[in-house]
C-alpha cells in the first residue's frame, strides 16, 4: 500500500486518496489549437520509473498533492503542493541496507 | 488414549484435556494441543486423503503450514471449509472433519483407476489429450475435466462468522517466533523500539519444540517458553500467536491473517472467527524459518512416508508416533536428530540410510547410540499401497541394497531457506550450492532476513543472526541498543553440508509436487518438450500451484529441471512467490463489507416522511430515494400514471435532497463558474439562478444542474446526484491546479442542505400556506428562476423558483435536520389544495413529457449539440472542454441527437435500450440509426413516449416512422419520431 | 515445441513481443498470407506477460459495432482454434453474466444486448429466476444491491491462458516462424521516414516491417521510434482460490460491485475487478484494491466467505484513453502498432492476431480493425464504452 506525505496532513494510506495522473501536463491557453489540447488531453510519457503525478486527497483536506513516485517500485521520492517543482531523484534510493 | 499416543514428548498438549473428534464419521480422541493430523497418527490413522490426479493415497507429509497431503473439509453446512490441512487444524471438542476427492471411501477410492491412466496423464495432459474426436472435447471431454476439478467441498450457503479488519503500527516487525525471531525480538525490544512480534502456530519456539538441544543451559523449548513471558510483560512489545503474515505489501505494509477463534468448533457470540491486520512496520525481520524438502524416490509418496522433521514434531511436540518402526533416509545432518528423538521416545529406528558417503559426527553419534548407519545409501522404492510396509534400498551407483521391513520413512532432502515474503518485495532469490537452497539477495525495503530464512541452519548461528536483525532493525528504525546487550548462546555444532540428490534413480512415480501429483518424470518431459523455462515448466506441469503453494516441492523441482537441462540450478533460477504466504479465506479479505454492509446505505433527512406514506424506496448509487407511493392495491405503473398525471393536476411534493449541493464564495466566484460552464455566469444577478451545463476536458458533457447567485460573492451550485463527488473533485482541480490565482473557495454542501421540489398548478398556494408569514411568493417576488432566502422556524431556508417538471414549480432547501419538519409542514398545507408525494419514477415521467435530459442521456459520449443545446456553447468566453468539443468527429452530421418519440401502436410499449432502424426487417448494426435512452407511459401525452438519440436528428426524421427493435424482448413497436418537447412546448405551465 | 533459433541478420516481418497477440499475428502472417519468413522478439520468455496474467475470459459483449463485430471474429477463431491448431486450450463455451441492479443498468445492458443481436451475436436477458438457476450461488435476499437480472451471451466463457501461447507458438514455429526469447529490443531503427531494423540485446535485426505487439509496455517501445501515445500503464490484480469442487457454472460479472469471477477446469475460483488505480509497471497489486474486490465477492456470493485465495498478482495492462485498442499504421512508414487493450486483451488476442497480420501484410488495415486507429483522439472519434473519458485509471 503506497503511504503518502500529503504535505498538509502529513503520512496517509493510498486508499484516502484519488489519483489523477500525469502532473506534468500543463493546460494549454484557452485560445490555443486543438492540437495543443490534444498533447494536454492524450498524449502521455508514460514512463517506467519516475513518475510525477496527482494524488487528490478526498478522504482528508482535499488539496490536489504533487507525487514523484516510481511505477515500477511503488517507491515515493517527493510530495508537494500543486505549485511547488518537485525534481526527480538522480540515482535510485534504496531501502535500508 | 491411541495406540501411537507416547508417554514420551508431547510439549504442545495438554494431556488433562482429553477432545473428541470425528474423521470420515469414525470418533476418535486426543489432547488439547493436538493437531488433527497429530491426534490421527496418534490413532495409528495415517491415511488421510488422496491426491488430485491420481487419487494416490497419502498421509501426512508434514507437520505444519506447508501439507501438501492431508487436506480435509472440515466443518458441516455453512461452516463447510474444504481443504483444511490437518496439520494446522487444532482439535477441539467435537471436530468433524471428512476426507476428500474419493468416492466412495478413503480406502477404496474407485476413481484411483486415474493411476491407470497414468502413461496420458502426464505433464501438459489437459493440452494434449482430450482432442480427438474433435467433436468430443464440449460435450464429453470438458465435462469430465470440469467434474474432476477441485479437491474439497465448499459452503453453498453464506458463510455465518464474521471478520474484522486491524491496524497495527510498529517500529519492528519480527516475523516468526522461531529460535531467530525470538532473538530478534528480545534484542529489538530492549533498545525501546515498539516491537511487534508474529507467529504462525499457537505455540512459539518453532523447532525448539522438537530439539533435544540447550539454550543459555537451558532445554530450548524452556527457553523460548520463557522468552515469550518476558517479551509479553514488556509494555513495548506485543505479541500474536495463531497469526500468519502472507504478505508483504508497498510501503513496508504487511498484512497478517489472525486466526482467532479456528482452533473452537463456533467463534463465541459476538467474535470474529479471524481477523486481518495491516500492519505499518518501519522495519521488519523475516524470521521466517526453512523447509525441509522430501527426497524423490518411486512411491515416495505412500502413507507413512513424511518428512523428517515432521517425524521429530509428531513426537516430541504431540507425543504422537508416525509409527512404531522408522527408517530415516537423507541427504543432511538434520535427520539425524529425528533419529536420537525417536531413539528416546523408544521407537524403533532400524536404520538410517545417508546418501553421503563422507565421514561425519552425526552418524557417529548416533551409531554410539546403538543406531545402525548405513552410508553411501539411498531410497529406492516405498513398498505398500495404503500404509507404507518397507523401504527398498540402493547404493548411490543404483544396485539394489536391501530391503527393510517398516511402518513409516522419515525423509530429508535438505532445507530451503523459506524466502517466500522477502520475494515479494521483488528481492530475487540467489542460489547456494553449499546449502543447496535460495536465500534472499540485498533487501530493497526496510527489512532483513534472519536465521534459517537465510540458510543459517545451525541453533548457535540463529540465536546470533536474529539477535543481530533486531539490533540492525531497531537501529534503522532510530533506537540505539545498549553495549551491554548479548544474544542468547547455544553449543556450536558442525555440520557436513548435505548432498544434492534430486532423483534417487528409479523408474516408478516419484513425486515433487505430492497435492498435484507432479513426479519427477513430468518435469522432465515437460523440459524435453521444450518447456525449459522455469516458469513454462510449472505451469505445463503445474509445480507448485497447489494449496502448499510448493513449498516443500519447488527447490527439487528446479533440481530436476536444472538437471534435465544440463544446467546449475543458478542459471536456472527460481519462479516468483506471489502472495499469500499461504491461503486465506475470501472472507477474511471483505470483513465486515459483506451483504448488505457491502456499502453504506445513505437516507436522506426525510427518508422516514416516505416510510410513513408508503414509499417504495430505489437505490441511486448509494441513496435511497422514494420511487413512488403506492395506494393499497394499486400497481407500480398504475401507481406512476397517477403520481404524474396528478402533479400537473393539482400538486406533488418529491425529495430531492440526493443532488450535490456546492456552496461557493469569493469575488472570483463568477469568472470560475463562467470557465466551468459552457454558458455565460458574468450576467446573472444576485438572487437569479441558471441553467448550466458543463463538459469534460475532451469536450463531451460531464453534468448539468442549477446554479444559483446568492449575493454578490456568494453561488449556490447544484449537480446532479450521480455526479456530485466527481464535480466536486473537479472543481477543486480547477481551482487548485488550474486557476489558483482565482479568489473563490467552495465546499460540499450536499449534506448540509436538504430539499423538496414542490410542483403543480397548486404549488404557490401549497407553499403560501406552508411558510405562511415567512415567505412572500408571489410572481413579482420570486419571478422564474428567481431566488430568496427566508428565515423559517428560527433557521434559514432558501427557495427557488425552478421546475423540472415544466409546471410552476418551487424547491426549497433547508439545513438538513430540519427536513423532516419542513416536508411535514409542507404535506400538512398541501392538503387542502390536492397535494400528493410522488417518487422518482414520476419525476422522471414529468421530465421526459418536457424532453429534459438526466442521467439517461447523460453518458459520457454525448456533446451539448447532441442533447439540442449546442447554442449554450457561448463563443464569447473560454471554457472547459470548448477546444476539444470542435474536433470533427464531434461536431459531425452523422452524430445522434435527440429526438421525441411517440409509439404509434394501441399494443405495445416503448423500452430503454431498444435500437432504432428504419425497417425492422433489415435492422442491423449497420442500418442501427440510435437508440431509446428514457421511456415512460405519459399521461400528458397520452400513450408510451421516449427519448432517444437518433442519426439525423429531428431535421430528418420528425414525423417519420420507425421502429424501436428489441431483440432481446423480442419487440419491435413502430414510432412516430417528434421534437423531445412532448408537453407544453412554449412553457406557459411555469406561471402556474 | 519450438525452436530456439539464432537471429537471422534480416526478416520480412519483426514481430516485437512474444505474448499472445505477437504470436497470434505471427502465426496468421504464416497462414492467412505465407509471410514466414517472420521473427518474434521477445525479452523474456515466450507467454509471460499478460496471456499468462489475466482470468481467461472470453466473450464479445460490446456495444460499439466497432468493438462488437471486433470481439465476434474473435469468438469465431476460439470456437475453432483447438481444431487449428491440434492442441488443446480448453475453449469453454460456458456463458457470461452481467447481473444487473436497477433500471438504468438495465435499459444500459438493453441496449448493449440489443447491439450485439443486431451485429449477429448471441444475447439474451435472464430474469432473477433464470439467473437462480444458473448461478444458485448468489445472494438474492441479502444483496446491498438487489440483483434484477442479467445479460447473458452464452457462447462466452473461458480458456486456458497459457495454452494459447503456446499453440500459437507451436504454430507459427512450425510454418517457419523464430521465436527469439530472451532477446530485449534496445531501439528501433527509423531512416528517412521508415523503420528498418530493431536493435537488441542478440544484435542488430533488420526487418521489411516492423510491427509492435507489446501490451502493457507500448508506451516504452513506440517511445523508441519517437511516438508518444494516449496510454498509460495500470496494474490489474487477478485472484485464484484454492480448487474446490464444482461450485459455479458460468462467468458472473457483477458490475455495481466491481468483481467478476469463474471457476478454472482445475477448481480454483478465478476473480478479479478495478485496477488498482495509479500508473504502474509492478507486476503486483496492493491490499486496498484486493480488499475492496473481495467484498465485492462477498456482496454477492456470501457463500465463498471459507474458501481461501490461494495467489493473486498483478498484469500491466495498457490503458488507452477510450477504452479501445489500436491495431493500426503509425505514421512512420513499415510501422504498425498494436496495443492498448486495457481489459480486453485476452480475449481479443485470435482477431487482434488475424487483423494486426492483415494490416502488415496488406499495409492497409481490415475492415474489422480500421476503426482502431490512433487518430481517432485527434478527430473525436473515440469508441469509449465506458463513458469515463480520458482518465484510464477509472475505467
Amino acid at each position: 500500500m503506497h503511504r503518502i506525505d500529503c504535505p498538509w496532513c502529513g503520512i496517509r494510506d493510498e486508499a484516502e486518496f484519488q489519483y489523477q495522473g500525469d502532473a506534468t501536463k500543463v493546460r494549454p491557453a484557452p485560445d490555443a489549437s486543438q492540437d495543443a489540447f490534444f498533447d494536454y488531453v492524450y498524449k502521455r510519457d508514460n514512463p517506467k520509473g519516475w513518475h510525477t503525478e496527482w494524488w487528490h486527497h478526498v478522504g482528508g483536506c482535499r488539496q490536489w498533492v504533487k507525487v514523484v513516485r516510481n511505477t515500477l517500485t511503488h517507491e515515493i521520492h517527493a510530495t508537494g503542493a500543486p505549485a511547488e517543482k518537485l525534481s526527480l531523484p538522480r540515482k535510485k534510493k534504496r531501502g535500508s541496507k | 488414549m491411541g495406540k501411537n499416543r507416547l508417554n514420551f514428548g508431547g510439549t504442545k498438549l495438554d494431556r488433562s484435556k482429553p477432545v473428541n473428534f470425528t474423521f470420515d464419521g469414525k470418533t476418535y480422541s486426543g489432547f488439547a494441543g493436538d493437531t488433527l493430523a497429530s491426534a490421527l497418527l496418534a490413532n495409528g490413522v495415517v491415511l488421510m486423503g488422496r491426491s488430485f490426479k491420481y487419487h494416490r493415497p497419502r498421509g501426512c507429509l508434514t507437520a505444519g503450514s506447508e501439507e501438501p497431503n492431508a487436506i480435509v473439509e472440515m466443518r458441516s453446512g455453512p461452516r463447510r471449509e474444504p481443504n483444511t490441512r490437518a496439520t494446522v487444524a487444532e482439535l477441539y471438542d467435537g471436530l468433524d472433519a471428512q476426507s476428500q476427492n474419493r468416492w466412495p471411501s478413503l480406502a477404496v477410492d474407485l476413481q484411483s483407476v486415474n493411476q491407470l491412466l497414468s502413461p496420458w496423464l502426464t505433464a501438459g495432459f489437459y493440452y494434449k489429450t482430450f482432442m480427438w474426436p474433435a467433436k468430443f472435447w464440449e460435450p464429453v471431454y470438458e465435462k469430465f475435466i470440469r467434474r474432476s476439478a477441485g479437491l474439497g467441498h465448499a459452503a453453498v450457503e453464506a458463510d455465518p462468522d464474521t471478520y474484522e479488519h486491524a491496524h497495527a503500527h510498529c517500529d519492528v516487525l519480527v516475523v516468526g517466533a522461531g529460535p531467530a525471531g525470538l532473538s530478534a525480538a528480545l534484542a529489538a525490544a530492549a533498545t525501546g523500539a515498539r516491537v511487534l512480534i508474529v507467529e504462525e502456530q499457537a505455540h512459539v519456539g518453532g523447532d525448539l519444540s522438537s530439539t533435544l538441544d540447550q539454550i543459555d543451559g537451558k532445554p530450548a523449548d524452556q527457553w523460548a517458553a520463557e522468552a515469550w513471558v518476558k517479551l509479553k510483560a514488556l509494555d513495548n512489545v506485543t505479541t500474536m500467536t495463531r497469526t500468519t503474515v502472507f504478505g508483504y505489501y508497498d510501503g513496508n505494509v504487511l498484512a497478517a491473517l489472525e486466526r482467532v477463534n479456528d482452533h473452537l468448533a463456533e467463534p463465541p457470540n459476538g467474535q470474529p472467527r479471524q481477523r486481518m491486520w495491516n500492519i505499518r512496520a518501519k522495519e521488519v525481520a523475516l524470521t521466517c524459518g526453512s523447509h525441509e524438502r522430501a527426497l524423490t524416490f518411486d512411491n515416495n509418496d505412500r502413507p507413512g512416508v513424511m518428512l523428517a522433521g515432521a517425524v521429530r514434531e509428531f513426537v516430541e511436540g504431540y507425543g504422537a508416533a508416525p509409527g512404531k518402526r522408522v527408517v530415516i533416509v537423507t541427504n543432511n545432518d538434520e535427520a539425524y536428530r529425528t533419529a536420537m528423538v525417536l531413539k528416546e521416545a523408544g521407537v524403533e529406528v532400524p536404520l538410517i540410510a545417508d546418501a553421503r558417503t563422507t565421514p561425519n559426527a552425526a552418524a557417529e553419534a548416533a551409531r554410539a547410540a546403538g543406531i545402525p548407519v548405513e552410508m553411501g545409501v539411498l531410497p529406492k522404492k516405498a513398498v505398500g499401497r495404503l500404509q507404507v510396509k518397507a523401504i527398498e534400498l540402493q547404493r548411490v551407483d543404483g544396485a539394489f541394497h536391501k530391503k527393510v521391513e517398516c511402518d513409516c520413512v522419515a525423509m530429508s532432502s535438505g532445507y530451503s531457506p523459506d524466502v517466500h515474503l522477502v520475494s515479494q518485495t521483488g528481492v530475487a532469490p540467489i542460489w547456494r550450492e553449499d546449502i543447496l537452497g535460495f536465500v534472499p539477495d540485498t533487501p530493497k525495503r526496510q527489512e532483513r532476513s534472519a536465521g534459517a530464512g537465510k540458510g543459517i541452519f545451525d541453533l548457535a548461528g540463529c540465536l546470533h543472526d536474529g539477535h543481530m536483525a533486531g539490533i540492525d532493525a531497531a537501529r534503522n528504525a532510530g533506537f540505539e541498543p545498549a553495549k551491554s546487550l548479548k544474544a542468547s548462546r547455544a553449543d556450536p555444532t558442525s555440520a557436513v553440508p548435505p548432498l544434492a540428490i534430486w532423483r534417487c534413480p528409479g523408474q516408478g512415480k516419484a513425486f515433487v509436487d505430492f497435492q498435484n501429483d507432479v513426479t519427477a518424470r513430468d518435469i522432465h518431459l515437460a523440459a524435453q518438450e521444450g518447456y525449459v523455462s522455469v516458469e513454462h515448466a510449472k505451469r505445463y506441469t503445474t509445480l507448485g500451484m497447489a494449496t502448499d503453494q510448493g513449498k516443500t516441492s519447488n527447490v527439487t523441482g528446479i533440481g530436476l529441471l536444472a538437471t534435465a537441462r544440463g544446467e546449475p540450478i543458478s542459471d536456472v533460477g527460481t519462479t516468483r512467490f506471489r502472495p499469500p504466504y499461504s491461503p486465506v479465506a475470501i472472507g477474511a479479505f471483505a470483513g465486515h463489507e459483506r451483504g448488505r454492509e457491502f456499502q453504506p446505505v445513505r437516507q436522506t433527512a426525510m427518508h422516514s416522511c416516505g416510510e410513513k406514506l408508503g414509499a417504495v424506496f430505489v437505490e441511486a448509487g448509494l441513496w435511497l430515494r422514494p420511487q413512488y407511493y403506492p395506494k393499497p392495491g394499486e400497481g407500480v405503473m398504475e401507481a406512476i400514471y397517477r403520481e404524474s398525471k396528478q402533479v400537473r393536476e393539482t400538486a406533488g411534493i418529491c425529495d430531492v435532497s440526493t443532488l450535490g449541493k456546492i456552496e461557493i464564495f469569493g469575488p472570483d466566484s463568477g469568472e470560475f463558474l463562467n470557465r466551468l460552464y459552457i454558458n455565460g455566469w458574468k450576467m446573472l444577478a444576485p438572487g437569479k439562478a441558471r441553467y448550466g451545463l458543463m463538459l469534460r476536458e475532451d469536450g463531451y458533457v460531464f453534468d448539468d444542474g442549477t446554479t444559483s447567485r446568492l449575493d454578490d460573492d456568494h453561488y449556490f451550485m447544484t449537480t446532479t446526484t450521480a455526479n456530485a463527488a466527481r464535480v466536486l473533485a473537479h472543481m477543486e482541480h480547477a481551482a487548485q491546479v488550474l486557476w489558483p490565482e482565482l479568489d473563490v473557495h467552495f465546499c460540499s454542501a450536499t449534506e448540509q442542505w436538504c430539499g423538496v421540489a414542490v410542483a403543480g398548478p397548486n404549488a404557490r398556494k401549497v407553499l403560501a400556506d406552508a411558510f405562511d408569514e415567512a415567505l412572500d411568493i408571489s410572481d413579482e417576488a420570486l419571478p422564474f428562476m428567481g431566488v430568496r432566502t427566508f428565515s423559517w422556524c428560527g433557521t434559514t431556508a432558501r427557495i427557488f423558483r425552478i421546475s423540472f417538471s415544466g409546471e410552476l414549480a418551487f424547491e426549497v432547501n433547508v439545513p438538513w435536520s430540519f427536513g423532516e419538519a419542513m416536508w411535514n409542514a409542507i404535506w400538512e398545507a398541501g392538503q387542502k389544495h390536492g397535494l400528493i408525494a410522488y417518487g422518482t419514477e414520476a419525476l422522471s415521467v414529468l421530465r421526459i413529457e418536457k424532453g429534459h435530459v438526466a442521467g439517461n442521456e447523460l453518458d459520457g459520449r454525448t456533446t451539448a449539440a447532441d442533447m439540442g443545446l449546442g447554442r449554450m456553447m457561448s463563443t464569447k468566453k473560454p471554457f472547459i472542454g470548448q477546444v476539444m468539443a470542435g474536433r470533427e468527429g464531434m461536431i459531425a452530421e452523422d452524430r445522434a441527437t435527440l429526438v421525441g418519440l411517440k409509439i404509434t401502436e394501441s399494443e405495445g410499449r416503448l423500452r430503454g435500450g431498444a435500437h432504432l432502424v428504419v425497417d425492422k426487417d433489415d435492422a442491423s448494426a449497420e442500418t442501427s440509426l440510435g437508440w431509446v435512452t428514457s421511456v415512460c407511459d405519459s399521461p400528458a401525452v397520452g400513450c408510451w413516449i421516449g427519448l432517444a438519440y437518433l442519426q439525423g436528428g429531428l431535421s430528418q426524421h420528425e414525423g417519420k416512422t420507425l421502429y424501436a427493435v428489441n431483440p432481446i424482448y423480442d419487440e419491435a413497436p413502430a414510432v412516430e419520431v417528434c421534437s423531445a418537447h412532448f408537453f407544453d412546448p412554449e412553457g406557459e405551465r411555469l406561471n402556474g | 515445441m519450438w525452436r530456439d533459433p539464432e537471429p537471422k541478420p534480416q526478416y520480412d516481418v519483426i514481430i516485437i513481443g512474444g505474448g499472445g497477440h505477437g504470436l497470434a499475428t505471427a502465426y496468421y502472417l504464416a497462414k492467412e498470407h505465407g509471410i514466414t519468413n517472420v521473427a518474434v522478439i521477445e525479452k523474456g520468455w515466450i507467454g509471460g506477460g499478460n496471456v499468462g496474467r489475466n482470468t481467461t475470459i472470453v466473450r464479445s459483449n460490446y456495444m460499439f459495432p466497432a468493438n462488437t463485430h471486433f470481439y465476434e471474429k474473435s469468438m469465431k477463431l476460439w470456437e475453432g482454434l483447438e481444431q487449428d491448431f491440434n492442441f488443446n486450450a480448453m475453449v469453454s463455451q460456458r456463458g457470461v453474466i452481467n447481473l444487473f441492479h436497477s433500471d438504468p443498468q438495465r435499459d444500459a445492458f438493453a441496449r448493449r444486448g440489443n447491439a450485439m443481436r443486431l451485429a449477429g451475436v448471441d444475447a439474451e436477458f435472464l430474469t432473477p429466476e433464470q439467473l437462480k438457476e444458473m448461478v444458485p450461488i448468489l445472494d438474492f435476499e441479502n444483496a446491498r444491491f438487489p440483483i434484477q437480472g442479467g445479460l447473458l451471451q452464452r457462447r462466452g466463457g473461458t480458456v486456458r491462458h497459457d495454452a494459447v501461447a503456446w499453440g500459437y507458438a507451436r504454430g507459427a514455429d512450425s510454418r517457419g516462424v523464430d521465436i527469439l526469447q530472451n532477446c530485449e529490443v534496445k531501439d528501433i531503427v527509423v531512416e528517412g521516414g521508415a523503420a528498418v531494423a530493431v536493435e537488441t540485446s542478440r544484435g542488430t535485426i533488420r526487418g521489411k516491417k516492423i510491427a509492435m505487439a507489446v501490451a502493457g509496455h507500448t508506451s516504452q517501445v513506440a517511445k523508441m521510434a519517437g511516438i508518444e501515445l494516449p496510454i498509460e500503464s495500470h496494474v490489474l490484480q487477478a485472484f485464484v482460490s484454492e480448487g474446490i469442487k464444482p461450485l459455479l457454472d458460468t462467468v458472473v460479472t457483477f458490475g455495481a460491485g466491481h468483481f467478476y469471477i469463474s471457476q478454472s477446469d482445475k477448481g480454483g475460483l478465478v476473480f478479479g475487478g478495478d485496477l488498482d488505480g495509479y500508473n504502474s509497471y509492478a507486476q503486483r497489486g496492493n491490499l486496498p484494491m484486493m480488499e475492496h474486490v473481495m467484498a465485492g465477492g462477498m456482496a454477492i456470493m456470501p457463500a465463498i466467505g471459507r474458501v481461501r485465495l490461494l495467489r493473486h498478482w498483478g498484469g500491466v495492462m495498457d490503458m488507452s484513453f477510450d477504452g479501445s485498442p489500436f491495431i493500426c499504421k503509425t505514421g512512420i512508414d513499415c510501422l504498425y502498432l498494436n496495443g492498448g487493450w486495457c481489459y480486453g486483451g485476452f480475449k481479443a488476442t485470435p482477431a487482434s492476431g488475424w487483423c494486426f497480420a492483415h494490416t502488415i501484410a496488406k499495409d492497409a488495415p481490415h475492415k474489422l480493425n480500421e476503426a482502431f486507429t490512433i487518430e481517432r483522439f485527434r478527430q473525436g472519434r473515440m469508441i469509449d464504452e465506458k463513458g469515463v473519458g480520458p482518465s484510464p485509471w477509472i475505467q
